[in-house]
Order: C-alpha cells, then structure tokens, then sequence
C-alpha cells in the first residue's frame, strides 16, 4: 500500500512544471531532484542486451545507471518493478507532430481557369518557386501539441521526428521529445534533416505541375544552388539554406517502388545517398531497392480486407489490391530479409491505435522481435543524429524508456508507463499484482463459489461457478483502481439479480481479497476471495493459432497478368509462314524464320531448326513487331509540364512506369516498341523516350538501347490552350499561333547565347537544364517531334528551324501534311500521322484519311501512330486504313507501323522489318496483318514470348483461381472479426502515391485535351 | 455495262470533279427506273448469302432477290456486280452525327446536350443538319441509316432514325421520335481521382449510393407521375415533359437507358418491367455477367464500340473484341454503335473486329443491319435485302467489315442512287492533282 501511495505522489507531483533557467519564475522556485530507482525488472537496454533483475537509475531528464549492480544513493524514490519489463521508449522516424497544419488555400491556385502563377508570390529574397522551400525550419515553428503526444505516448514513442511536409525541398526537420514542458526541453536536434518529396504541396506558383517537372526542378536547384555559391549577382534566401543544409541526414518522402528508384537516380546525379520514406510496398521489388544502397522508414499502413462477398462489386477490388492486401503486412518481414536497414514509423495509419495490431501482424509475417525493436529505437535514433540521446537505456542518455508487463512484442503485453525525459506518463495503471487465477469464494450467502478472473491486466474478466445443487456459471464484471476491485455478477438463480461487490487486496501472498457486498435483495454480505492456482485462458477466437499464413508469390509487374518469373530468349524457328519482310524482300510466302539469342538468325525456305524450337505457322503471317512513334502509355504523374511555354528540362525517362497494364495489351496487338511522348500543351515539351514493351521488368529496362534522344514540340489550339475554357486573369503565353513562333525564336536564341556564355566561361554560367537540351538540338544530338496540324503552322516552324539552323525530324500528327508534302520532303521532315481522325477540334476540320497516302507518294517517310492506349493495340488495321482509302500496297501500308517508324527514330538498323541480324521483334497473326480479321497469337521481344494467346488464357485462369483463394482468405478475415472496407468503383491506379496524387487535381494551366490529339 | 454505269453515275461524278465544294454534293433523286444488280454475293442481313444473285427494286422498294439470271430485265438499269459484295445499308444507332460538326473549340457546331437534367421533351430531329460535311463520310463506308441522338442529363430526351441523305431534317425522318434516353444512376464513384470534396460542418455526407438512390427515385417520381398523366385525356394544365413521355407507356416510343455495370443494368430492367414500358440497354459493357437477365426480359444491348479497352486490368484483354459473340451465344440481342459522330465511318470495322474473336461474318453484319434494325423498331422496311422493304443497301468490290477490302462502289436508300463523293474525296483530289500523283 505505501509503494501505491508513493506511484500516485510521484505523479501528482510530474504535473508541476520544471523552471528554466532563462525564465522568469512566478512565485518561489520549485526545482526538484527527480531522482528515481526502477529496481527488479527486466531491462531490455537495447535489442542485443536485455538485463534481468536490474535497476535503472535516473536523475532529472537523464539516466544516471543501468545494470544489476547498482547501489541506490540516498533521496532516490525507489520503484519496484518486479516481473515487469523497461523498454528503451520508442522512436517514430516520420511525424507530422508539433506542426501547424499547412495552409492548404494557396493550393487551388493557377489551376484550371485560373490566371498564371508563373513565380513565386511570397514576399522576401526566396527562389522563384513556392515549391522549394529548404529555408522552412521545424524549430522555427514547432509546438508540443499534448493531445497528440499522448496519442503516440500511448503506444509507446517517446521521441519522433517532426516534419513539414509540404513542398518539394521541405527544408529541415527536428528530433523531439514527446515531454510535457515548454518546447525548449522538447526540441533534441534541432537539425535532424534536410526533407524532399515529389509533391508541390500548398506552392502556389503553377509549376511543377507534373512529376516529371518536380524532378526537373529538384535537379535545376542542385545545379543553383552550385552555381549560387560562387555568384556575387543576387541574395537568395533559398539557395542559401538548400546548400547549408546539404550536410545533414536526407529524408525523401516517396511512394511506391518506381518512386524510390526515380528519387534514388536524382541522388546518384548528385552525389546524395537519401533514406527513404515510404509507403512500404518495397516487397514488390526488393532487389531493386537493396540495389538503391539507401534506408528506409516504412510505415504499418497494411490494407483492410475488402467486402467481397457481392462477386459484382468485388470486381472493384483489383488483382494488385487483392495481393496487397495480403503481401503487405510482409514487407518488414522481406526488408528485413534483404538485410535493408529500416526504421518503422507509425505514420500514415488510419487510426493511432493500429499501430500495435499492425506491428503484431508484421511480426506474425516474420518480422523479428529484434528487427523491430531496432527498427523502433537504435535505427532511427542513429538515423537521425539522436543515438548519444535515445534509442537505448544507457548512462548520459535521456530518461526515456518505458515500463510494460510484459515482453514488448507479446500479444497480450499492457504498456504501463512511458517516462519522458525523466517524467511519468500513466498509459494503464501499473499493477502491483497479476489478478488473474483461480480463487476460492468464500462467503456465508454464496457457497461453493469458484471465482476465476482471466483476461489482460488492465481488462479483467471474472466467471464464476458454483457447483453442487445449484450449480451455475455466471460472468461478471470486475473494475479495478490501484488495490480496490468492484466486482458484479448476476447467477440468475439463489439469487437472480446484480449481486455487488467491493473490495481491496488485503493480503499478495497467497493474493487474497476481502470486502463486503450487497444482493440483489439490498442485503449486505461479507466476502473474501484467496487464490488458488492459475486460471486456464479464456478460449477467446481471436486467439485461435494463426492458420498457416502462406501467402501467394510476388508477380512482375505486381498486378493482373505478372509473373513469378519472366520470361526467357527462345530459340524458335518459325515454318512456313507468309513473312512480311517490311524490306527489300516484300512478302515472302511459305518462308521459314530463325530466332536465337535475341535476334534474326535466318530467313529463307526449309531451315533447318537444330535446337530451336519450330512452331508450324503455315496459314500464319509473321510481321515485324509494331512500331508506334507517338504514344502516352506508361508514364506516371502526368505526361504535360504544360505550365510553362518551354519546358525542355522534363524528361518522361524520368517517370516510366513499367507498371501499366497498357503494355501487356499492346503486346496483345503486336506492339513492340513505342515512343513515349511528352503531352502537347507548350511549344516546347520535354524529352521522349523510347521503350520496348518488356513486361515485368523495372522502368529503366524497358529503354530501347542506344536509341537518339528526342523531344517533343507541339504546335495550335493545345498550345494555345484555345479549347481549356475560359482563363480568369493573366493567361500562360502564347495564346495565338503568332505568340508560338517567338517562343521559338525567343528560345533558340538563348540557347545559342547560352552555348556561347559556356564555351567561353565554363561552369561560371549557371547550368540550365532546359537550355541544355535545346543546344542539344542545335548540335544534332537531340531530334525533334512536333505536334502540328494546319499548313501555316507547320511551314511556320520549318522556316524557324532554317533561319535559326536546326533540324526538324518529324511533324507528329500532321494531319494537313498533305498541304505540304513538298515543302516537308524538301526539308527531310517525316510525316507520323492518323489513319483517318478527323474533326475533333477545329484546326482537324480537313483532315483527312489520304493524307499518309498522299504524303507518301510524294517522298515523305510516313508512319501511322496512335496517341491513344487502344488505338495502338490495333495500329496494324488503322495501317490496313490506307489500303481502303487511297489504295496503298498491302506491302507499303504495314511499313507505315513497322520500318517507317522505326526510321523516323533512328532505329532501323535494329527493328522495323525482318532481316537477319535485328532485334528478334516479331508477330505471329492469325490472318494478313492488316485485315480487321488478324488475331495476334505470339508476340515476340528480343526473342522473348511476351504475348502468347495461349499462355494468356492459361494466365486468366491462374489469376481467377488466386483471386478466389485471397477473396475466401478475405471472408475468413472479416468472420473472425477483421476490419473490412467497402470496394470502391474507382479503383486506384497502379502506383497511388503521394505524388501522383498532387498532378491529378489538374494544377497547371493548358492541360486539357493536351495529352491527346 | 461500263456504258450502263457511265449513263446511272457518270454525269453525277463529273460535276464533282468540276469543283471543290460541299455544296454540289446533292441528294439524289427519287428512283425513276427499276434498277437490278446482279453477278453479286448478297448478304441479306439474316445470316443467309446468296451467291451470284441478283437484286432488283423498284420505287424505292425491293421487287425482287435470289439467285443466278434475274428476271425481268426489260425496262429496267442492270448493273452487272460480278464479284462484289451486296449489303443491306449499315445502321448506327446512338450517335450525335448531324448533331456536332467540330467536337472541340468550336462550340457553335456542338447541339448534342442541353441544359437541365430532365429533357425528354427535347428533340434531336430538328437539329439532324443534313448539311454537315461528316455525314457523306460515313455514307461512303455503307452507313445509310443513323439515330441522332441527344446527350447528357439523366434524361437527354428524344431520339429519331434519319436516313443519310436528304435535303433537310424533315426528309430525313425514317421514324421520328421513337425512342427517349435515360442515363442509369452509377452508384459507384466513377471518373478520375480527385481531393474528395470538403465536407460541410453539419451537413451528413451522402454515400455515392445514396446520392445514385436519390437519383432513382427522383426517376421513378418522374415515371410513376408520368404514367398517371397519360391517362389523362385532357389534362388541366400541360406539360411537355409529360407528353413527350406518353409514348413510353403505348409503346410507340421505348426506353433507351445508358448503363454498363451490371447492376445498373439489372436495375433498369427491373425498372422497365415495373413501369411497363420497353427497355433498350445502351453500352452493356458488363452486359456479359447478366445475359439471363436480358434474355429473361427480352431486353436487348446496343453495344457500344467493340475496339475499345477492357474496364478492368484483370480483364480479357480481348473481352470488348469477344462481348458479341459472348452476347450471341447466350441468346441476348444485341446491336453496335460506333461512338460520337465522324467515328461512325468506323462501324463496319468495328463490327468485323468481333470476326476474329468467335462471331461469324453474317452475324457481325446481322449486328450492324438487321439487330440495330429490330432494336430501332424499324425492322419491317430496312435492316435486311427481302422483297417489300426499302431498297437500302450499297455494292462494294470487297469485303466492307474489312479495311483492306471495303470500297463502296454505289449505294441506295430507298432506291435512290446515293451520290459517294465527299470531302474528304475532294480534298485528296485537290492534292493528288497538286502533286502530279494518282488518286487511288
């Protein structure tokens, strides 16, 4: 009783605020000792050593000692903690605690109908725009925020690091305690880290208004901030604090695995091994992110089962989803396999109080005990400059730690205490005493009365039974403060009613209670209770041993029709096919084809197979692999950085994304290689790429090898943002064909000048990440694609490029090309367009579906393109079209998807026709490629069965029959009492993050109609 | 016969390589002689193909067909067709051709979607311009038939079938107002990923399902009061709403409701059997999960677009290429639209995409002929070559569902002899004779 009595004063008296030295006081001072001894527990001092029987001393807001031999001095309050266990309190590496809420009204701004926010509106010296922001500075507005602390100190942190997360460069961030006093003694490291995300956040300014345009401008300020070091031209506030803060630790908030390696790429550019925070789906490509060399903070945000038992709206769940919702929970598990170092982080769950129910389900999907309490404390202390300080129970360090009944992991484990910096926080009211067992009743009134109390510490519950004559079973309730219990239950019979007891602990060896009562008759009782033995467990279903908890494999790319392996190189001979050479050889009937290694070994008449396999394709047509020059399929965040006349710096390399399900079905139509454009909302967009249609492998694998860089222009109405709506205020320049012409002129005359400043001076003239590409045109390394339609736009833009002496590759869409198929021919400019789209906005009102019949017969290379993720997987008709109108040859029309394209991107001398020595790219039709009739069956890239009609049946199978196993996994879930959430009719797209999230609330002006057509 | 041919077109295509302009593209006249082609395969719309036959129609109507020598030559034109395809003119149904001529930046042309949610009173016969530059695209690819229909809304309003060549809207009429169009509640959230809204303090959310709820019923008030007011024989006050409603519930007009979920389709159905009136389903792209309960119903599909891409990942990649022969085998009927307006040129394709994947090429004409037909309700006089209906069908040298084949030589509407030429025609002679090259 007077060790209760010495726990309550102690707690009284933590409430009363410590002084300061630098503060005035109100009143006398009452400056403490704090001296504590925790004596007879288990000491868990860090994850590799634990303590039994020891004692831990601690003076004011530090640790004096730890250890099994330590002598308490005099004036020590002693707390016995016997059968209880310390903990190093935990560590949350990634919190938005202490900071004010962002002001989310800027957000709104420059986006559809808005006027242009082309820089910064913020008053002060700051960079141009609102997005990098290094010069924010947690100390600088953080406030311990109680209500919050309490959440985490309930589950056991006691320090977390506080964020702003808001904007591209975030500036620095702070380690803080979770203690209850002025923020002077909260704030540990004021200087935790420099953050980043790919998100603008609250910035008003328009651009970025992509993903590609935030890493563009993340890049174009590491080379600011460079040359800001050695300018004596202008004060900025922003560069300054982005290379003061170069040094510390550097924390990018990302998503999904894709945006790992995206952020991981800027880091190697720039010499910066960040630690990355992420929303834990690293075990979709583990390899690649152990292969990134960086850390990582990952979150327990495991997806709730979906309500599927209506096969309707479980169509609305998707296959990633499904297989998410059971792999996730694995990723500590396989980080922790792959031997990453990771941090854990509460962040991001839905409610605070998953956090151990996640942390438990992790460790049931094998995580260690170990790992996660490393990755709880040790980690991300280290991770972030506060290992001297927390993270571990050691002399010198803060008194942070917290008190438990039981192994920290364990299912049943209650948190009792969480001490910070030297200051008690109650979670659960420590027991003295374990209630649970079996007792002997004993009372005049009830006889032959067992009473039994199972459950948790901190929630009991009481059964009792009486045997003999009228034997019964009752459950009753007991509440219990500090000694005193109140216990009522109702037997139902001799006496029916509430019988009510109080009582106290009278004696703790054996446990015994006594206490009075009253029946439910009003007649008073006196009771006693002593303990007998050990209670059996309550059978409680939630503690059904778990079923063995296999889940089904990862698959590449991780959504419907991904494999657990991908596929391999054959060695195939093809007999007896029709050939569509798309060469000098035409068609070549009953003619054999050989692949090995990746490439065309052999085309003639009875080749012989040696290992090959040979597939019969008498009937069938083999075609080289279709090429399509203009296409948006996988990219991430937005294919438009329309925000901008010129944005010449952004790169769609930069955010491929290999997980888009238009590649498969592409593949389904013969596609084997497309161009990746940039969208057509500016004059000048940014740089292409060049992929081939390798399903499952990571974004920079699908790259066409060695391919020319090129980039996109674009001309009229998207340019002009003519079909947007109207614009209230300022409008992004140009708004009419004439404005175009000087973006142009404006541009390349820069660059020119630019060229020359650079030549001469070096690295003194500031980089330029967007000039550098347009002089990259200027010295033919850099090719361009233009968007054009009508006749005096195009002739405009060659008469630009000859009077500024650059080179025009390709008018893209060019649907009034045969208005100028002279003038094009003459300038070596080849032609990409429709087959036969037409009026859909006013400057396509004649087009026409002769036009590639037209622009071909006068000189011009012409491919047909699709600009749409169905028109492509057809691309083999719509070059059929040409045939239909204006009467091309069969063997001419297919070079219009093959050779044609293939040429315009400098790729002819690897793909495009079929010829001994190229790139195994091939397609077996069922018909003539061109006819509407013609089904792809094998589709070939680099000799690799990427699309085998077969094998996709099979797959459709194979994914219906896993879908099933995880839906009756889910319903066996939401039975035992899981947490469910309803499927939704939108599904999220493949790679949701945080990211991706900011592009689609349509910032950024001109983006309409501008990714198409 | 090449003189023959010379005298029934020759004069007509030397006037339109005179000039340039739309404006010389006329409709043609009233059939003045009875015409008979002959040496052709026939495909009568039916499923049956006659080879070497010969059709014969007179005053617009179809007098006489079967196979081998044609009877009663005398008096009449013969075209000899020797080797060419016979088609019943194509029919595209749920399209806004006539109604948009430029679809974007040009806002003055667009009259496919009034304001309002409620609209079955508003009429897209009246707007069907007969003038546009897109519709002698589309004829020339062998569509002779269109429903210009309205969009938007939750009731867009009344719809009409046009034949493709006329002087004004009221000569187009093939059947007016037969159909009003409904767009079914979705309960799920549909379109792109946006911030959810912020919510009002006070204000109880609604649920997607909810608000789709509300919708529901706000329908069924609309219909319930509607059907009451058509019993009325002299109403006190009138209302044009109601009225055009009318016909839903004497079956002159029926109930062409857009839905692609499954459940919204089962919805509608319901809907139709409980209001009694006649129920079309537009779009159908889950139509597959619920085949018996359209075929239990009696309700039919106009899909909507074959070359189009599955609505889930884990779909077949080929499910939109494979719905109809799905849809066939499970006894449903079922028509094709091609989407918007100028796309329609792509109808035959769009139907012959559904060859490769299960359908025959009878019934992917059958799709576009005479099941569009029967769904329209204007089965009796078009939508297959059988003696007493309209001589509505076109020649083409090749197969017309493919690309590499189609090439539509002449084409009739009620007899009439259909001139081909149009603009885009034009304007590849234009350049083809700037350039010195031959105009294929």
């Amino acid at each position: 009783m007077k060790k209760l009595l010495l726990l309550g004063c102690a707690m009284l008296f933590a409430l009363l605020c410590r002084a300061q030295q630098t503060f005035p006081v109100n009143g006398a001072w009452d400056i403490r000792p704090g001296q504590y001894a925790f004596t007879n527990a288990t000491i868990v001092v860090n994850a590799e050593q634990t303590i039994t029987n020891g004692v831990l001393l601690i003076k004011d807001r530090q640790i004096e000692a730890v250890g099994t031999d330590v002598k308490i001095p005099k004036g020590y309050v002693t707390i016995d903690l016997k059968g209880k266990y310390i903990y190093p309190s935990l560590v949350d590496a990634y919190t938005g605690y202490g900071i004010p809420d962002a002001p989310r009204a800027a957000f709104a701004q420059g986006g559809f109908g808005r006027a242009a926010v082309p820089v910064s509106t913020k008053p002060g010296a700051y960079g141009w725009n609102e997005a990098i922001k290094p010069e924010m500075n947690v100390k600088a507005v953080f406030h311990a925020d109680d209500s919050k602390a309490e959440e985490f100190k309930k589950n056991g942190f006691g320090t977390v690091h506080s964020v702003i997360r808001d904007g591209i460069a975030r500036g620095t961030s702070a380690v803080v305690t979770l203690g209850n006093e002025r923020d002077n003694f909260v704030i540990l490291n004021d200087q935790a880290a420099a953050n980043y995300s790919f998100s603008k956040g609250t910035a008003a300014t328009n651009y970025p208004s992509s993903l590609m345009g935030s890493i563009a401008l993340l890049r174009q300020t590491y080379y600011d901030a460079q040359w800001y070091k050695n300018q004596k031209e202008e004060y900025n506030i922003s560069l300054d604090e982005f290379n003061r803060t170069q040094a510390l630790p550097q924390i990018f908030e990302v998503g999904d695995p894709l945006s790992v390696l995206r952020a991981n790429k800027i880091g190697k550019e720039f010499g910066k091994q960040y630690i990355f925070k992420t929303d834990g789906q690293e075990y979709r490509r583990i390899d690649a992110m152990k292969a990134t060399g960086g850390s990582f903070i990952i979150p327990l945000t495991f997806p709730e089962a979906f309500d599927v038992e209506d096969p309707i709206d479980a169509r609305n769940v998707s296959y990633t989803q499904m297989k998410d919702w059971e792999l996730a929970p694995t990723n500590p598990a396989v980080m922790e396999k792959a031997g990453i170092k990771f941090a854990i982080t509460s962040y991001g769950l839905t409610n605070v109080r998953d956090f151990w129910t996640n942390l438990r389900t992790a460790l049931d999907n094998g995580l260690t005990e170990k790992q996660a309490l490393n990755s709880l404390t040790a980690i991300p202390a280290e991770m972030l400059g506060v290992a001297d300080k927390v993270g571990s129970l050691a002399k010198g360090k803060m008194a942070n730690f917290i008190i438990t009944s039981d192994d920290l992991f364990k299912k049943d484990n209650v948190i009792f205490e969480n001490w910070v910096e030297g200051r008690q926080y109650v979670v659960s009211k420590i027991d003295v005493t374990d209630l649970r067992g079996n007792y002997s009743f004993a009372s005049d009134a009830l006889q032959n009365v067992v009473l039994k109390i199972s459950g948790t510490p901190g929630a009991y519950t009481v059964n009792l039974e009486r045997t003999g004559a009228d034997s019964t079973r009752a459950t009753g309730t007991i509440t219990r403060i500090a000694d005193m219990v109140s216990i009522y239950f109702d037997l139902k019979n001799k006496p029916a009613g509430n019988v009510r007891l109080n009582g106290y602990i009278t004696k703790t060896s054996p446990l015994t209670f006594n206490g009075s009562g009253i029946l439910p008759d009003g007649s008073e009782i006196k009771w006693s209770a002593a303990y007998t033995g050990p209670a059996a467990p309550d059978r409680n279903r939630n503690d059904v041993p778990k079923a063995n908890n296999v889940a089904g494999p990862v698959i590449y790319p991780f959504m419907a029709y991904g494999a657990t392996e991908l596929p391999k190189a054959e060695s195939v001979l093809f007999k007896n096919a029709t050939v569509w050479t798309s060469d000098k050889d035409g068609i070549l009937k009953n003619t054999d084809v050989l692949i090995e290694n990746g490439k065309i070994k052999a085309v003639g008449k009875g080749l012989a197979p040696g290992t090959a396999k040979v597939i019969d394709a008498t009937g069938k047509h083999l075609s080289p692999g279709i090429v399509d020059e203009h296409s948006h399929i996988a990219g991430s965040g937005s294919i438009n950085e329309g925000t901008q006349a010129v944005s010449a710096e952004v790169r769609i390399a930069d955010i491929l994304n290999s997980e888009d399900i238009n590649i498969y079905r592409q593949l389904a139509g013969g596609v084997t290689t497309s161009h990746i454009l940039h969208g057509s909302a500016n004059p000048i967009g940014g740089q292409t790429q060049l992929i081939k249609h390798r399903w499952g492998v990571l974004p920079d694998d699908m790259k066409f090898e060695g391919a020319d860089g090129f980039i996109k222009f674009a001309l009229g109405e998207n340019v002009k943002g003519s079909n947007n709506g109207p614009i209230t205020g300022a409008a992004r320049f140009p708004q009419t064909r004439m404005g175009v012409e000087e973006v142009y002129i404006d541009e390349f005359t820069r660059a020119k000048e630019y060229k020359a400043a650079r030549a001469a001076k070096g690295s003194n003239v500031r980089r330029d990440i967007e000039l550098d590409a347009i002089v990259e045109i200027l010295d033919g390394k850099r090719f361009i694609t233009c968007h054009s339609y009508v006749q005096s736009e195009i002739n405009m833009l060659m008469h630009v490029a000859d009077s500024m002496g650059f080179k025009i590759n390709t008018f893209t869409h060019i649907l009034e090309g045969y208005k100028m198929a002279d003038k094009m021919k003459a300038h070596g400019i080849a032609g990409s367009t429709f087959s036969d789209w037409w009026a859909y906005k006013n400057e396509v009102a004649e087009a026409i579906p002769y036009n590639g019949k037209l622009m071909h017969d006068e000189g011009v290379i012409v491919a047909f393109n699709s600009d749409d993720e169905e028109m492509a997987r057809r691309l083999n008709q719509e070059a059929g079209k040409s045939v239909a109108y204006g009467k091309m040859s069969e063997e001419e029309a297919l070079k219009l998807v093959t050779i044609n394209p293939a040429t315009m991107l400098h790729v002819d001398k690897k793909v495009g026709s079929i010829k001994v020595g190229k790139d195994a790219d091939l397609v077996l039709w069922s018909a003539d490629p061109l006819s509407i009739y013609a089904v792809a069956e094998k589709t070939y890239v680099d000799g690799i069965p990427y699309w085998d009609i077969e094998k996709d049946a099979a797959n459709q199978k194979a994914i219906k029959a896993e879908e099933a196993r995880i839906i009756q996994k889910m319903i066996a879930a939401k039975n035992k009492g899981a947490a469910t959430q309803r499927p939704a009719g939108r599904r999220p797209r493949n790679n949701e993050s945080d990211e991706d999230d900011e592009f689609v609330s349509g910032d950024g002006v001109g983006q309409t109609n501008s990714n198409g057509k | 016969m090449k003189n023959k041919i010379f005298i029934l077109f020759g004069g007509l295509l030397l006037s339109t390589i005179l000039a340039n302009g739309q404006a010389n593209i006329s409709p043609a006249k009233a059939q003045m002689k009875p015409i008979i082609i002959k040496g052709a395969t026939i495909h009568v719309g039916n499923g049956t193909v006659i080879n070497n036959g010969y059709i014969a129609f007179d005053k617009g109507k179809i007098t006489a067909i079967g196979e081998g020598s044609a009877p009663n030559t005398a008096g009449a034109d013969v075209v000899d067709a020797t080797g060419q395809q016979i088609y019943p003119g194509f029919i595209c149904p749920i399209t806004t051709l006539g109604l948009v001529e430029i679809e974007e930046g040009a806002r003055g042309t667009v009259d496919e979607e009034e304001t309002g949610d409620l609209n079955p009173h508003v009429r897209s016969l009246i707007a069907f311009n007969t003038d546009s530059k897109v519709i002698p695209t589309v004829r020339s690819n062998g569509i002779l038939l269109a429903q210009p229909t309205p969009v938007g809304g939750t009731i867009s309003g009344t719809s009409s079938v046009v034949q493709l060549d006329a002087w004004n809207w009221q000569d187009a009429a093939y059947k007016a107002d037969i159909a009003i169009h409904l767009t079914w509640p979705v309960a799920r959230v549909q379109g792109g990923r946006r911030r959810p809204a912020v919510p009002t303090p006070g204000v109880p959310q609604e649920s997607p399902a909810e608000r789709a709820q509300k919708a529901i019923d706000a329908i069924t008030n609309l219909f319930n009061e509607a059907k009451a007011y058509a019993d009325i024989a002299k109403p006190e006050v009138t209302n044009i709403r109601l009225e055009a409603m009318k016909g839903l519930f004497n079956g002159t007009k029926k109930l062409f409701v857009n839905a692609e979920g499954a459940k919204e389709i089962i919805q509608a159905v319901d809907f139709g059997k409980k209001m009694g009136v006649q129920v079309v389903i537009v779009g159908g792209n889950e139509s597959y999960l619920v085949t018996d309960v359209l075929k239990d119903n009696n309700v039919p599909v106009i899909l909507k677009e074959t070359q189009r891409l599955p609505d889930k990942e884990e779909d077949d990649v080929y499910l939109p290429y494979k719905l109809p022969k799905i849809l066939q085998d499970a006894g449903v009927t079922y028509g094709l639209t091609g989407i918007g307006f100028w796309r329609q040129r792509n109808l035959p394709f769009e139907a012959g995409e559904s060859v490769g994947y299960g359908l025959t090429k009878e019934q992917a004409i059958s799709m576009i002929t005479i099941n569009n037909a029967k769904i329209l309700g204007i089965d009796k006089t078009t939508g297959t070559l059988e003696v007493g209906k309209d001589a509505n069908l076109f020649v083409s040298k090749g197969d017309a569902l493919d690309m590499i084949s189609i090439d539509v030589d002449y084409a009739f509407i009620q007899g009439r002899n259909i001139n081909l030429d149009n603009l885009h025609k034009q304007l590849y002679k234009k350049f083809a004779d700037k350039y010195g090259v031959k105009a294929d």
